[in-house]
């Protein structure tokens, strides 16, 4: 596919200009509704399309006046506190518990690693409205069942609760983290860790002088992809979360399902700004940890 | 042979074997504290979900003498069970007034029949003013001990008397713990109420020795059939006795039958009337869909991967910005993306109107049927198509094509025998992460699916937030459940679950 051959036949020639055709046209499909909703984020009517203003490229058909509701009106403001305070915390105990996972299981002799691994697996395979609902009853228990023992009483119910929210986040994006970090470990040469061991570090001490700059880039972006995984979330919030715990997915969804106002448009430009944000840090660490492999042996 | 010993004199085999366990036990107990945090948030909720969809102790729970008596009552007779029934309806429901929980087992027989939710509510305020207070009043005035709560409390406590009337026994019981838990009252200062003493009649007249002596033989029989079908004559109606009794187990299919549109009777399932089936029919579609939404990913998705694949890196990557964008965009932005376009006043419209394509009065419906989930769905699920195909057609070396076309093959034989071939566990592995993805998708066909382009799963949101129906959602859910994990399998099978890659 690279370049046409200078005895390409004509047949040949107008396939290879309308295959590029075919292939724009479907770039396009995928690129061009994300990029229609920025210009419509500012528009100055509260319309869902072009006004002839704006194709005109009239000033006065364009204004910032839904980015000002959003950052005054108090329900986006408290769902954007709430996404804020949730995702990292989510984030956080799933990058911490998901990559001392990954490093066990990444080492030679693991039982029951396949089965051990399906189960870690599961949360990102599960469809979200099954693992919803089991979460809905489940976290309003007020015990465990523990198998052999009986209930394990507990004082509160997760249901409607910060913490609620936050558990069944971690353990969605707990899949990314293993998937990313055991990536990583595979090119990560484990007789560094013996060397460093021979030179008298402790376990701790090899863990977070040696291994854990080395698979760095791994558990950061491990560690993205469970943060945009809770950053983005709506279905189980909606069941498990109450209107305390409401994000800004779950304000758009309401918005989009009952009174759809232009405002998400902005919402939506703000977030797609973060996610090309995110897509060149990802960038970033990819370059960085190819660049870390291309240097250690193995 | 003599054994081959390690430095520290023990035999290499066992010291070499402890050091293997001890290399086990350390990386489990590297990965116990995330398989605790899993099976806790996210393995017990599912098998909750899993038991919900079969567990009916709510009927036993509310009416367990009711359920009782009904046993011996034979439901093809086509009669209406007898006064023993309804004597044991009387006190269940006079308990399960004050517990509440007339209403909630109401609800839940309501699936299964209509009208028996407002039966049970209207029941429920009628059964503390039946006439059997003329019960109470008779060994009341017959001795004075029949009124006094600790006289009551004391044969209670007295195992002769308990053997006399066990019924009466069992049911003072039942109220005393009604009383302690409900109204936080002592049972020993507390006169019990009329359903007790309609027991203690009941064994009377039956001849049972009371502790004091009383003749009842004066007081006119008040019958409870006669009572419970003045508030409301479908206690007579067989449907409903019938309905009792197939859901008094402890678990039941119940749920399962009703969601592939089967209904429980009284000699197991029957076919339900043809205006009340829609699960089969939602199944069928969210598969349909599903499976157009994958084939539409693959026609869409193979060219650019083949592009993506066949180009320099430096292009490549750029055009790869591309596909990661839209992967990388929150759903619900995508989501509210396609709303927005999709409108007849949105965009798409607009611009078909303007190039002339349709007119103004014939603008195209878009959205809120399934052309608008399968156009959503198709470029939110692009990317998973397009990212291991591409993986997969960039490990096939494109000398094979060179050299299929110097033996002489055609483009397309070339691209057909050759290359295609080897595209296909990339295929394979797109197309099962798609299906799997779709097939359980909520947010974007609630939004833009209006109500011909909804999925089971928008069936289960509403069975648990509107209609309450949580253990047909768990049946529903169970059952997608096991279409997912069955592909699953297949997709470790296939491409294995350590292969899976994100983001290219």
């Amino acid at each position: 596919m690279s370049g046409l051959p200078p005895y390409a036949s004509t047949g040949q020639r107008v396939w290879y200009y309308s295959f590029r055709v075919i292939c724009g046209v479907i770039f396009f499909f995928l690129i061009a509704p994300i990029l229609v909703i920025i210009p419509l984020s500012f528009n100055a009517e509260n319309f869902f399309t072009f006004t002839p203003e704006m194709l005109a490229f009239d000033p006065a058909g364009y204004s910032t006046k839904h980015y000002q509701d959003f950052f005054t009106n108090s329900d986006w403001q408290l769902a954007l506190r709430n996404s804020l305070k949730i995702a990292p915390v989510a984030t956080l105990l799933s990058v911490s518990l998901g990559t001392l996972a990954a490093i066990g299981l990444s080492q030679s002799h693991v039982p029951f690693r396949r089965a051990i691994m399906a189960v870690l697996i599961s949360p990102m395979i599960v469809p979200l409205i099954i693992s919803a609902t089991g979460m809905y009853f489940f976290y309003s228990n007020p015990y465990i069942p523990i198998p052999f023992y009986g209930k394990l009483e507990l004082p509160f119910t997760l249901t409607g609760t910060y913490w609620g929210v936050v558990l069944a986040h971690a353990a969605l994006g707990i899949p990314f983290v293993i998937i990313t970090v055991t990536a990583t470990l595979v090119g990560f040469d484990q007789s560094l860790t013996r060397a460093a061991a021979n030179m008298g570090a402790g376990p701790v001490t090899t863990f977070f002088r040696v291994q854990m700059p080395l698979i760095l880039p791994g558990v950061v972006s491990g560690g993205l992809f469970a943060f945009i995984t809770s950053f983005d979330e709506v279905v189980v919030v909606l069941f498990v979360g109450s209107a305390g715990q409401k994000t800004l997915p779950w304000q758009m969804f309401t918005g989009l399902r009952e009174q759809i106002s232009p405002t998400i448009l902005a919402v939506a430009t703000i977030l797609i700004a973060v996610s090309v944000a995110l897509l060149f840090v990802l960038e970033m660490l990819r370059r960085r940890s190819e660049r870390l492999r291309g240097l250690s042996p193995g | 042979m003599t054994e081959v010993l390690a430095a520290d004199g023990r035999p290499l085999k066992a010291s070499l074997n402890r050091a293997l366990r001890r290399q086990k036990l350390r990386a489990l107990a590297l990965i116990a504290p995330l398989l605790i945090f899993i099976l806790v948030s996210f393995v017990m909720p599912i098998a909750d979900m899993l038991f919900r969809s079969v567990e009916n102790e709510i009927v036993s729970d509310t009416l367990p003498r009711t359920v009782q008596a009904l046993e011996s009552w034979d439901s093809s007779s086509g009669e209406a069970p007898g006064e023993a029934v309804f004597n044991a309806l009387y006190t269940d429901m006079a308990l399960a007034t004050e517990y509440k929980s007339h209403t909630r087992l109401g609800s839940r027989l309501n699936y299964e029949l209509t009208g028996v939710s407002s039966l049970f509510r209207k029941s429920g305020r009628r059964v503390k003013r039946f006439d059997t207070d003329v019960y109470a009043d008779a060994f009341r005035d017959a001795d004075p001990a029949y009124a006094d709560p600790s006289q009551w409390a004391a044969w209670m406590g007295d195992d002769t008397v308990r053997a006399a009337v066990p019924v009466t026994a069992a049911t003072y019981d039942a109220w005393a713990k009604m009383i302690v838990e409900v109204d936080n009252d002592d049972p020993a200062k507390e006169e019990p109420w009329d359903f007790v003493y309609t027991s203690l009649y009941n064994e009377a007249v039956a001849g049972a020795s009371l502790p004091v002596a009383v003749d009842v033989s004066g007081v006119e029989p008040v019958s409870l059939r006669e009572q419970f079908v003045e508030v409301d004559k479908n206690w007579l109606d067989i449907d409903v006795w019938q309905t009792i009794k197939i859901y008094a187990p402890k678990y039941t299919n119940g749920y399962f039958l009703n969601s592939v549109d089967l209904l429980k009777g009284p000699d197991g399932a029957e076919a339900r009337p043809e205006s009340e089936r829609i699960y089969v029919v939602l199944f069928i579609r969210t598969m349909i869909m599903s499976l157009s939404i994958m084939g539409m990913c693959v026609l869409l998705g193979y060219p650019i991967a083949w592009l993506l694949a066949n180009l320099k890196d430096r292009t490549a990557n750029l055009l790869m910005i591309l596909v990661l964008l839209p992967f990388w965009t929150s759903l619900l932005v995508r989501t509210s993306a396609w709303k927005v376009l999709l409108q007849q006043q949105g965009v798409i419209n607009d611009v078909l109107v303007w190039i002339g394509l349709v007119a103004d009065d014939g603008r195209l419906q878009l959205i809120n049927n399934q052309t608008g989930t399968i156009i959503a769905m198709t470029h939110i699920l692009l990317p998973f198509m397009i990212l291991p195909l591409y993986s997969v057609m960039k490990t096939i070396p494109p000398s094979y094509l060179r050299a299929a076309k110097s033996l002489g093959a055609t483009d397309w034989t070339a691209f057909w025998r050759v290359y295609f071939p080897q595209s296909v566990p990339g295929i394979g592995a797109g197309c099962i992460l798609v299906f799997i993805l779709s097939i359980g998708y909520y947010i974007t066909p609630e939004l833009v699916g209006g109500t011909k382009g909804v999925f089971i799963s928008n069936r289960i949101a509403y069975h648990i937030s509107s209609s309450l129906n949580w253990g047909l959602a768990a049946a529903l859910g169970s059952i997608l459940l096991a279409v997912v994990l069955l592909l699953y399998w297949v997709y470790d099978k296939i491409v294995g679950i350590d292969n899976v890659k994100l983001g290219g």
